[in-house]
């Protein structure tokens, strides 16, 4: 029951701003959570925003990671994503016909990449001690170009079954693929936390690198660590994004998902200035963010207008969750506190 | 000469989470006089100094200035109310000029005259024999020679009090006596000064009242020439006499008898030690004396390899060994509480239970985490054995009194099962009772056959508690004082001295 | 004594102007470089002002961005507030009612009330400035595509005047194949740029203002406990930084004419690299003003070499990338080893960088 409330109280804030989207569509449209079967698969909001979210969420599992021990954003994650898509593109589309075999070697293949440039990013990091938004600028500047130069040409095209599937559903399964996938990768990830001590060390890292240090773990190591695995977390979304478009775009695969990765990050109760983390609050950031989107489509907002709408809810957020107004709060239920123990 | 009153503090209180930091305090300043104001680390000389300048805001009490009440809010307040400060901690911006270190946040003209600056600084910064040039960037110049822009700042204020809070720890000899021709000169034109120092010859030479403070507690105010300087260290280091009985001195188990646990030759740091020879034996307590900057903590930090070791041997049980990390000095069974808390010791946002058990888990390996149920055994099993006071296991240690976090880190190694444990002021900023029990369990670790050394400020703990005390003056080890009828005159005396007792 | 000893002691530099000086040279290199492979276009005075010509908005939001980052923020709206201002403008002066003054105030009221909003949500309220200049970013973007869709050309003939001004410099030209003499013309956004610089680096230099920037950025709790007001500093910087992206936008829409949805987009990452090259250090408390063009310029130089040497305009995104990389590693190390103490570079007393004169 205690552990419970602890992990409740932090996901206070992106739990409450779902239900409060949830309430603004039951109002718009009671259908909210109608699903529907078409050719043998779910289909309706809910699997939509599980559908559309996948690669985000994904992303800011890495990103909460390396917000936590590095202090700092990795802006070129959908770089990477890129530029290790079209390696496993070019793969595939080189080994002529796509079996299981060639897409899974590929797979490994923009993977491996995918690590090199997180190591890129994390080697800058750590031991050069660059700020990782700066040092992340380098892959999020040439990034893109690198990936055309592998395609070598336009929007290679990913015309084949195996990626029809991965990409939207397998016959016989109701759940769309990139939703499997993206659960699969969750539990890889609470599977990580619970057999390593990763979350001890990138949190005492984030918050104290002196006394991490002292107690011997070294906090270069942790925080390439985590780029390292921000690497690879790339790599994976930007497998099932090249799949889910069928074509590998170099110059719109997954453009300025950082942003909203580092949302996502902020949303889930996170502090941008490392320390503590919270994956599960991350992982609901990033469905918010996505119902977000999607609930001002259904409120039949303009979608110019969409983004305005998304500024003012960031920004009405943040307000809320600032120091400056959690300091009051806290202040005001001290008071409270000590008046119930006298 | 004038002594009318310009600053006057009374009945001051204030408090942080788990500790008073000062309580009930009283303070008197007067005109044209140099006051200083003693006590040992954590007595709340900076507190109250804080107090004053606006920094924090004061719990209960009044302070009057020129008989009128005040109470500042901020440091510009107090700048602008004629009360200039130097701080410990160097409080300039690196990456500017040092003439507009000097003027910075004191013009309220919206255009810089660098001509006219440069020409003000230069001037002023002649006059006190500084040897810096007002163009240069302050990152540039030398920890002393910043200390002395700080002052020289403080000094142009035109200020009525000027309060310098230990301005003399990184100046040398020359430059200490350029500080006091000043401080006399501002003393003759009736400005008051509060003067901190851990140098008790400084305080003899310039100060002509004394305030001692102690634990937070006001001890007393007492003209300089009528207070002999053993007596001044009594009073700052004061004897909780009603406890000393609970503690009894432990015999040293074949202490000299035998390959020592550790034993270092030569060994130096990046941190500026100079090379030492050490060595500790099964089951002793040692310890380092000597006051603040004496190189006591940055010895023991050699030893751990919190700082770069820069040169020395190491052996453990005889065998010679690399210690170039504190993993190395932590897996030969090496354990290091260390003198800053916040800093260095605790991870703020981190249960008590993670706190705990973290150094043992860095020991067993990265993919070897203990289970919630083992790791919750190890924190409950500690915070009932070291009597920590937490609502939970799962309550972040920065919501703890400074003391019971002081006893988690101390749970985290000795969870390890280490061989020797170096205690670098574990009882600094606790309250008594606390201070007591974590030396209890000094006598009682080194019983069971630990090795320890302990350092404090408070010098009467040490000879409780040690058997053997390495006294330390300006980075080097100036001698060594053993047996067990060593009282604090001894130690006092080798301090002073300089180890020609 | 002492004052010998003062004497003795020779002025090193400063941070600020160490990496600027190396911004500096690498882009008279590079230029030197761009001259002697491709004298045909690199060696004809207009090339050099074109540079200015062409991308005067990306220099001027460097500007405001340096401040920023100079006093330990960022602003990544800058790109999104210019594109916002430049269709705001185009939709205004298409009204019968628009005039260039009006259009003018527009744009910058626009970019100070962005800058307001910023400035108070970070400096006041604490909130990181990432995700507030993000949502600036957002906000702008989405008023943007509310306002007009489409290209807007503006049409007004007092407008297409201004847009097709130019400052003609009679006696520097060049000679084109036919022996014809070509002077080199100047478009009014370049002088823009030239008065902002001289006001903004004056600003930084000279005023109490710029110096307390630089102190915030340096250490913002020493800052405070100097006497500085630290959370109006950081204010303003973020208003001065709306500002020049209200101008940028201006600037923008007088030298293409017309407004569109893809107007700066993206400006702001390129602003922030320019500020890099240019010696500015995203920690804060170091940068110089003048750095801001010089780092934009080295940017566009490498450009325009790469475009000469026929090289697919893919690879361009690529090779800047790299120099980044190479300058960022310069400064990283450079920085460390002077902690080190391992480096100084002093001047000879001869040659003080602007300003500081010897007392």
């Amino acid at each position: 029951m205690r552990k419970l409330m602890k992990n409740v109280s932090h996901l206070v804030l992106p739990i409450s701003v779902m239900v409060l989207l949830i309430i603004i569509n039951l109002v718009k449209g009671a259908d909210y959570f109608t699903i529907t079967m078409i050719n043998g698969a779910l289909y309706g909001n809910i699997p939509n925003i599980l559908f559309g979210a996948s690669e985000l969420v994904i992303l800011s599992i890495g990103m909460t990671l390396v917000t936590a021990a590095s202090r700092g954003q990795d802006i070129s994650i959908g770089e990477s994503a890129t530029i290790s898509s079209a390696v496993f593109v070019w793969f595939v589309l080189r080994s002529g016909e796509a079996t299981p075999v060639t897409i899974i070697v590929g797979f490994l293949l923009s993977c491996v990449v995918g690590l090199g440039l997180g190591a890129f990013n994390g080697i800058l990091v750590s031991i050069f001690k660059v700020q990782p938004m700066v040092a992340s600028l380098i892959l999020f500047t040439g990034g893109r170009s690198i990936a055309f130069m592998i395609d070598g040409k336009l929007s290679p095209i990913l015309a084949n079954d195996i990626s029809n599937r991965i990409g939207t559903v397998i016959p016989g399964i109701p759940i769309q693929t990139p939703v499997i996938l993206t659960v699969v990768f969750i539990a890889l990830f609470a599977v990580l936390l619970k057999t390593t001590t990763l979350r001890l060390y990138v949190e005492t890292v984030g918050i104290n690198p002196n006394a991490a240090r002292l107690n011997g773990i070294n906090p270069k190591k942790v925080i390439f660590l985590t780029f390292l695995i921000m690497g690879f977390c790339s790599a994976v979304a930007g497998f099932i994004a090249v799949n889910k478009a069928g074509r590998h775009d170099s110059v719109n695969l997954l453009k300025n998902i950082m942003m909203d990765a580092i949302l996502a990050v902020a949303i889930g109760g996170n502090s941008l200035g490392g320390g503590t983390f919270s994956i599960t609050g991350s992982i609901i950031g990033a469905y918010t963010i996505e119902m977000l989107n999607r609930t001002l489509l259904r409120l039949e907002i303009e979608p110019a207008m969409i983004k305005v709408f998304k500024a003012i809810f960031i920004v009405i957020l943040m307000v809320v969750a600032s120091p400056v107004v959690r300091d009051f709060i806290k202040k005001v239920l001290d008071r409270n506190r000590t008046r119930k123990e006298e | 000469m004038l002594s009318e009153t310009i600053l006057e503090m009374k009945d001051i209180s204030k408090s942080f989470p788990g500790v008073k930091a000062l309580d009930g305090v009283d303070f008197k300043l007067r005109e044209g006089e140099i006051h200083a104001l003693m006590g040992e680390n954590g007595a709340g000389k900076s507190t109250l100094i804080k107090v004053i300048t606006g920094v924090y805001e004061k719990d209960a009490g009044l302070i009057t200035l020129h008989g009128k009440p005040i109470h500042f809010r901020s440091p510009q307040e107090a700048q602008n109310n004629g009360i200039g400060t130097v701080y410990q901690e160097i409080m300039l911006c690196p990456n500017l000029t040092v003439a507009e270190n000097m003027f910075i946040g004191r013009s309220h003209t919206p255009i810089v005259n660098w001509k006219e600056m440069n020409e003000k600084a230069a001037r002023l910064l002649d006059s006190l024999g500084i040897p810096a040039s007002p163009i240069q960037e302050l990152s540039t110049c030398s920890i002393a020679v910043q200390q002395m822009i700080a002052i020289a700042r403080a000094v142009d204020m035109d200020c009525r009090i000027l309060i310098l809070d230990e301005p003399t720890s990184s100046l040398d000899e020359d430059e200490v006596q350029k500080l006091f021709e000043l401080m006399r000169a501002l003393k003759a034109q009736g400005v008051g000064i509060i003067f901190i120092t851990h140098f008790l010859e400084q305080v003899y030479e310039i100060s002509d009242r004394i305030t001692v403070l102690r634990n937070g507690k006001l001890i007393g105010e007492y003209k300089t020439s009528s207070l002999p300087q053993i007596e001044l260290i009594s009073k700052m280091l004061g004897s909780e006499l009603e406890d000393i009985s609970t503690i009894r001195k432990h015999e040293p188990v074949a202490s000299d008898a035998g390959i020592p646990v550790f034993e270092a030759v030569g060994l130096s740091s990046a941190a500026g030690v100079r090379p030492f020879d050490f060595t500790i034996h099964k089951g002793e307590v040692n310890g380092f004396a000597g006051l603040l900057g004496s190189g006591r903590s940055e010895s023991v930090r050699a030893i751990f390899a919190a700082d770069k070791v820069t040169g020395g041997e190491v052996r453990i049980h005889g065998k010679r060994v690399k210690i170039k990390t504190p993993l190395h000095a932590i897996k030969h069974g090496i354990g290091y509480l260390p003198e800053d808390r916040k800093g260095d010791g605790i991870i703020e946002d981190l249960s008590v239970r993670d706190n705990i058990i973290l150094t043992l888990q860095v020991l067993k390996g990265l993919f070897k985490p203990f289970s919630l149920k083992e790791a919750e055994k190890f924190a409950e099993e500690y915070i009932k054995k070291l009597n920590i006071k937490t609502p939970t296991s799962n309550t972040p240690i920065r919501s703890l009194s400074g003391g019971n976090q002081q006893k988690v880190i101390l749970a985290r190694w000795l969870l390890t099962n280490l061989e020797y444990l170096i205690l670098d002021e574990p009882t600094r900023g606790i309250d008594v009772g606390t201070k007591v029990e974590i030396q209890k369990l000094v006598i009682r670790l080194a019983s069971g056959g630990m090795s320890l050394t302990f350092i404090s400020s408070e010098i009467d703990e040490m000879l409780r508690t040690c058997s053997r005390l390495i006294v330390m003056k300006d980075r080097e080890i100036v001698g060594e004082l053993r047996g067990t009828d060593l009282t604090e005159n001894d130690v006092m005396h080798m301090i002073a001295q300089g180890g020609k007792s | 004594m002492a004052s010998e000893k003062a004497i003795k002691q020779k002025a090193r530099l400063s941070n600020s102007n160490l990496l600027f000086l190396i911004a500096s040279v690498i882009f008279v290199l590079m230029y030197l470089f761009a001259i002697i492979s491709y004298p045909g276009s690199f060696l004809q005075f207009q090339t050099f002002f074109d540079l200015f010509n062409l991308n005067a908005p990306l220099i001027i939001m460097t500007f405001g961005l340096c401040i920023v980052m100079i006093g330990g923020g960022i602003d990544i709206s800058i790109g999104s507030v210019c594109g916002l201002v430049t269709m705001a403008c185009a939709v205004y002066l298409e009204k019968r009612s628009g005039s260039i003054a009006g259009a003018i105030l527009l744009s910058m009221g626009i970019g100070i009330l962005f800058g307001i909003l910023h400035g108070y949500l970070i400096a006041y309220l604490e909130i990181q400035p990432f995700i507030i200049t993000l949502s600036g970013l957002f906000l702008a973007q989405g008023l943007l595509t509310t306002l007009h869709k489409n290209p807007l050309n503006v049409t007004m003939p007092a407008f297409v005047n201004l847009r097709d001004f130019n400052i003609v410099i009679t006696w520097l030209g060049t000679r084109n194949r036919l022996g014809v003499f070509i002077p080199c013309q100047i478009k009014p956004g370049t002088i823009i740029v030239a008065v902002l610089l001289v006001i903004f680096a004056s600003l930084m230099k000279w005023s109490r203002f710029g110096r307390n920037v630089y102190a915030v950025g340096g250490n913002s709790h020493s800052a405070m406990m100097l006497g500085i007001n630290v959370k109006r500093t950081k204010f303003i910087t973020y208003v001065i930084s709306g500002l020049t992206a209200g101008i940028a936008g201006f600037v923008y829409i007088m030298t293409t004419g017309a407004g569109n949805i893809g107007n700066a987009a993206g400006a702001e990452m390129k602003a922030i690299a320019s500020a890099i090259m240019g010696g500015t250090l995203l920690n804060g408390g170091v940068g110089n003003l003048l750095g801001a063009p010089i780092g934009t310029l080295t940017l566009l130089v490498i450009n325009e070499l790469i475009r000469a040497a026929g090289v697919q305009s893919n690879f361009q995104a690529i090779v800047s990338g790299l120099l980044l990389y190479l300058f960022i590693i310069l400064q990283s190390i450079i920085m460390s080893l002077r902690d080190r103490k391992r480096f100084t570079v002093a001047l000879p007393p001869w040659l003080h960088l602007s300003g500081k004169g010897q007392a």
